[in-house]
């Protein structure tokens, strides 16, 4: 089948990007959005122009590298896909494709289709753990937990931080992400020591970052290749608000958000 | 990347006000607040269909204390005020938020209503600024005289006014529609986790308090435009 991919090209944050407009002969429906995209660079290299730079790593969608916007929803028109999960029989021969990266405040962007999620980072650092004593390990089983709390841990630990969310919310919010990694572990009673905590800093350091407020509208979660419920995002205010009142001292520490590169291995 | 560039620099954290989280708890609890007088002021004004008598007695018995009526409308005003003033900062920052639009975007799973409450909202305020001045204060009342304690004729006087009556159903409307997603998205922000099957359910509950509430409004303008009470 044929495309015409529309891609955001930029070579760096200072310099002013703009869409390019590649027609791909030959694209195997069997091909996913990323193979697609090889095609293109190693067409691209033969002519010895920039190939596109995009962010890729496991390819079966359990890793969130990959993810930019492909005609104007994160990671594409199928649901429950990453980008590099979506093969190209779910588009029309001959039709074009606008590919852009996401666009938020909180990851400036890199270059073409790469943006800086480090913010994301941050926000795990400030709390997205449990202590775990050192010595031998644990029974299995040894803390009981029922199925259906099993059940909604799981459903929140399936986040992979690709940073859709952030990407589909039409106020750059990372509410769900954060509601994501701040519920698998609070609901768990391994997590409980440092609900209060998690719930504070994690919370804390998303706000120091430059997004967006979420107002519910669950943009998010259809967007979501892992289908993060708009649940987490309740769970997250109710710890935030209970934590808030049990708050003792001013354990409360955040990270001034860092934008930029140490010169020497990036430009 | 050398370690240079993830040196940890302390930053104060931001408290409970600064996050976007207790500001969306705040709009929580005054939507909340916003929503019960609402529901009070729709079972007070359906008293118009009992008649005159029984509608002026209503309006005197809510000046039955001028100081508890203060305290009530002080309340109230301090909800409105901290609802705006929350949602106009939260509106900046999502304009920062994103400095470079997308070229396309769409809309995948969320409602018409959630996507326009900063539209609604302004609206709703413009509205109920105007029906301050005209039922509570009486500062406009185009083709009929405002007699201060006789309720009802000014009711009846005020929205026998065609565009009167077309201007509080069209703004009535939008209260609904910021109604329809304000009631489900404050167990939201205040932090009521339910499940995916349940957030179904509440929405579509949501969705139905606004629109019998709304009926309600919009049901005193329209009888008396057809002359059902006069």
């Amino acid at each position: 089948m044929k495309l015409t991919l529309k891609i955001w090209r930029q070579k760096n944050r200072d310099e002013k990007g703009r869409f390019f407009t590649y027609p791909v002969e030959n694209v195997n429906p069997e091909m996913s959005m990323l193979e697609c995209l090889d095609v293109l660079n190693e067409s691209l290299i033969e002519r010895g122009e920039e190939p596109v730079a995009f962010e890729h790593d496991c390819r079966e969608g359990i890793c969130g590298s990959c993810g930019f916007m492909i005609n104007g929803v994160a990671h594409g028109p199928q649901s429950a896909t990453t980008a590099c999960q979506l093969t190209m029989r779910h588009f029309k021969d001959g039709q074009e494709l606008t590919i852009e990266p996401w666009r938020a405040a909180a990851f400036p962007l890199i270059k073409d289709l790469v943006v800086d999620r480090r913010a994301l980072d941050r926000i795990i650092q400030a709390g997205g753990y449990i202590s775990v004593s050192t010595g031998n390990a644990p029974d299995g089983n040894n803390i009981p937990v029922g199925k259906d709390i099993a059940d909604r841990a799981m459903d929140a630990a399936a986040c992979i931080g690709c940073g859709a969310c952030v990407a589909a919310c039409p106020n750059a919010s990372a509410a769900l992400f954060t509601g994501a990694k701040i519920s698998h572990l609070g609901i768990l009673p391994q997590g409980k020591p440092e609900q209060d905590r998690r719930a504070l800093s994690m919370v804390a350091q998303m706000n120091t970052e430059p997004f967006g407020s979420c107002t519910n509208i669950g943009e998010c979660t259809a967007a979501c290749p892992k289908e993060i419920p708009l649940e987490v995002i309740a769970t997250m205010n109710r710890d935030y608000r209970g934590a808030t009142c049990r708050k003792r001292d001013d354990l409360v520490q955040v990270v001034a958000p860092v934008t930029g590169w140490s010169s020497s291995s990036k430009s | 990347m050398s370690t240079s560039a993830v040196a940890v620099s302390k930053h104060r954290a931001p408290g409970f006000w600064q996050s976007t989280n207790g500001k969306k708890i705040v709009m929580a609890v005054t939507g909340c607040i916003l929503i019960l007088f609402i529901i009070g002021h729709l079972l007070g004004n359906l008293l118009i269909y009992a008649g005159p008598a029984r509608y002026n007695a209503y309006a005197a018995f809510l000046h039955f204390d001028d100081t508890l009526l203060w305290i009530i409308r002080s309340v109230l005003i301090v909800s409105v005020v901290l609802h705006i003033e929350a949602a106009a900062q939260l509106w900046l920052r999502n304009k920062r938020a994103r400095p470079v639009n997308y070229s396309r975007k769409e809309a995948i799973r969320s409602s018409y209503a959630s996507r326009t409450m900063y539209w609604s909202g302004p609206i709703v305020l413009a509205f109920v600024i105007f029906h301050l001045l005209e039922f509570t204060g009486g500062f406009i009342h185009p083709g009929s005289r405002f007699i201060a304690g006789d309720v009802y004729h000014n009711v009846v006087a005020g929205f026998s006014v065609w565009w009167i009556s077309a201007w509080y159903i069209f703004s009535l409307c939008l209260l609904g529609l910021h109604l329809r997603h304000g009631l489900w998205s404050m167990l939201q922000s205040f932090g009521i986790p339910h499940s995916r099957a349940r957030e179904v359910v509440l929405k579509r509950l949501a969705l139905w308090i606004a629109v019998v509430l709304i009926a309600g409004y919009i049901s005193i303008p329209i009888s008396v435009l057809t002359g059902l009470v006069k």
